[in-house]
């Protein structure tokens, strides 16, 4: 009988190596990192930090991050919404292949996802020549970082929308469809009513990827400060130009920013959880 | 159920509306953004014949960046699963202070933009860093080297372990650990036979996740990696490097191999995932 006694200590002991080894991992992998980003920030004290915020430059790189995030948020949920109820509520050949497809940018590396793009708009890509002489500029242009932002936050709306959408089937959209109602009132006042915090979760991840991406919009962007330059691109500008201040006062506004859209999601998410009971596998 | 005779939908188109409407705008949004740029990767290396495409095929600086990028991904996503499942383990079965601020943390890898990991682990493991100094007077770069990759893909590749084996250690009831312990099993034997099999597939799981997202991985890498090529040059690097050069198809190849061995990696996690849902891999405690 003193076996488990004995067991019940040895077990207590391994419990607390474990636990001591989680604080040490979190603090070194997950606290320190942020906790630098602030320091570094705030070096010189919190006025040089907002001063180099307000560097026309940085200013330039705040507004075309928003405008670059609206834009492919705004046109990605529209047809992520339309892609998700046509795979979800319909059954026709080749379904499968159309998810794939959507979903296949997940798998891609952000620099493909740039250089896809100079392929068909980059001065030896297929059109490119010929846009530019019709004084059409895409590649290192702000159209070129609109076309990778898009394609790096393409299948998120549509992944967070259609698990719940399969499981909520399609009796209520087929109840509507007898009563008379039409296509947009069945999406508006059915399906979307029901989806909605998974809906605004899928929003907010696009709004997050959106803001932060770095590779895909690197490689397009042509890196012209005050033009084509995004809030992380000019965050490495900074950092290689010696400007650590700057690049980490830029760091901790977009950290913030993205930080807040992902804190907000998992408020949804919970909600979406309690809606949707019952676990679904991607 | 009147209404419904009376449409005069062919019986084969289904009747509710909207079917064409959303795959027209599906296939043109699918088509637009994903479907043509892919294709002008897949035609472009052989656009300026089969000579340009195996000359581009055999450089050996391609080589090194690929086996830089494989073996980093590799080694940080194997590094990080006995690092994940302890996290995932404390989360869900210890009561800590601190726990749901520790279960937001380990999402920051996924919620920062890559550029601010990259510039903040250069500057954390720099010579002059919190980390880095220290280490330095132990005689151990990081920052600046291959080491310095594996490290930045270890703080990326993090969370996709964790969360991946999190919900199957839920599901895995506790007394099932603690009737080890009363039949006499040691610590070390209830998570070598009862934990650890029943959490091998999601731990699989995690591990390609992981390793697929470190292969293609860029933003977070270059600050910190030294770039120098053949030794801490990564494939996404040298892809830049080659647009750089206006070399298009040198880039490309890169790009397909990249996209080949990620998309196959994710595939076998599908299929891996498909099979543990229908049961037909189970761990041994399930």
């Amino acid at each position: 009988m003193t076996a488990p006694v004995l067991n019940k200590k040895n077990l207590n002991i391994s419990r607390w190596v474990l636990i001591i080894t989680t604080y040490i991992i979190v603090g070194i992998m997950l606290v320190l990192p942020p906790v630098l980003v602030i320091i570094e920030a705030l070096r010189d004290g919190p006025y040089a930090a907002f001063a180099s915020m307000t560097d026309p430059d940085a200013l330039a790189a705040i507004r075309l991050t928003l405008v670059m995030t609206v834009a492919s948020v705004a046109i990605n949920s529209t047809f992520g919404v339309l892609a998700a109820w046509l795979i979800a509520k319909y059954r026709f050949p080749m379904r499968g292949i159309l998810l794939m497809l959507i979903e296949l940018p997940i798998s891609i590396s952000p620099v493909v996802a740039g250089l896809v793009w100079l392929l068909l708009f980059g001065t030896q890509g297929w059109w490119g020549e010929a846009l530019n002489r019709m004084n059409i500029h895409i590649a290192f242009a702000p159209a070129g970082i609109l076309l990778a932002t898009l394609f790096v936050t393409f299948p998120y709306v549509t992944r967070t929308l259609l698990p719940l959408m399969e499981q909520q089937g399609r009796d209520a959209e087929d109840a509507a469809m007898l009563l008379g109602a039409s296509f947009w009132q069945i999406l508006w006042h059915v399906t979307l009513p029901e989806a909605r915090w998974a809906l605004l979760s899928g929003v907010l991840l696009t709004t997050a990827r959106a803001m932060g991406e770095f590779g895909a919009v690197s490689v397009v962007s042509g890196h012209i400060p005050g033009l084509t330059e995004t809030m992380p691109l000019h965050i490495e500008t900074l950092y290689n130009g010696y400007q650590s201040v700057a690049a980490f006062s830029m760091a901790t506004l977009l950290a913030i920013m993205a930080m807040a859209t992902v804190s907000l999601r998992s408020v949804f998410e919970s909600r979406a959880h309690n809606v949707a009971t019952g676990e679904h596998d991607a | 159920m009147k209404h419904a005779h009376n449409t005069t939908r062919a019986r084969a188109i289904d009747p509710l509306p909207g079917f064409r409407f959303a795959l027209v705008s599906t296939l043109l949004w699918v088509g637009l953004i994903v479907a043509l740029p892919l294709t002008a990767l897949v035609m472009r290396p052989w656009q300026e014949g089969i000579g340009a495409m195996t000359a581009a095929l055999q450089d050996s600086r391609m080589f090194a960046a690929l086996r830089v990028s494989f073996v980093s991904a590799f080694l940080a996503a194997l590094i990080d699963v006995p690092l994940g499942v302890i996290l995932a383990w404390t989360l869900v079965r210890a009561r800590l202070p601190g726990r749901r601020v520790a279960d937001a943390l380990i999402d920051l890898p996924f919620a920062i933009p890559t550029a601010v990991t990259g510039i903040t682990l250069a500057t954390l493991y720099g010579p002059q860093g919190w980390l880095g100094a220290p280490l330095a007077r132990l005689g151990i770069s990081i920052a600046y080297t291959a080491t310095g990759i594996v490290v930045a893909l270890m703080f990326v590749g993090l969370p996709f372990i964790v969360r991946s084996v999190e919900p199957v250690l839920r599901d895995l009831p506790p007394d099932l650990e603690e009737a080890a312990g009363l039949l006499g099993a040691r610590p070390w034997q209830i998570v070598t036979r009862v934990v650890l099999p029943a959490l091998l597939p999601a731990t699989v799981t995690g591990f390609g996740l992981a390793f697929a997202r470190g292969i293609g991985e860029y933003g977070s890498v270059i600050f910190i990696a030294g770039n120098q090529p053949f030794r801490s040059e990564i494939a996404p690097l040298l892809i830049v490097v080659r647009l750089q050069e206006f070399d298009y198809p040198g880039a490309t190849s890169i790009a397909f191999v990249l996209l080949v061995v990620s998309s196959l990696c994710l595939a076998g996690v599908a299929w891996l995932r498909r099979r543990v849902a229908r049961g037909l891999i189970t761990g041994a405690a399930a």
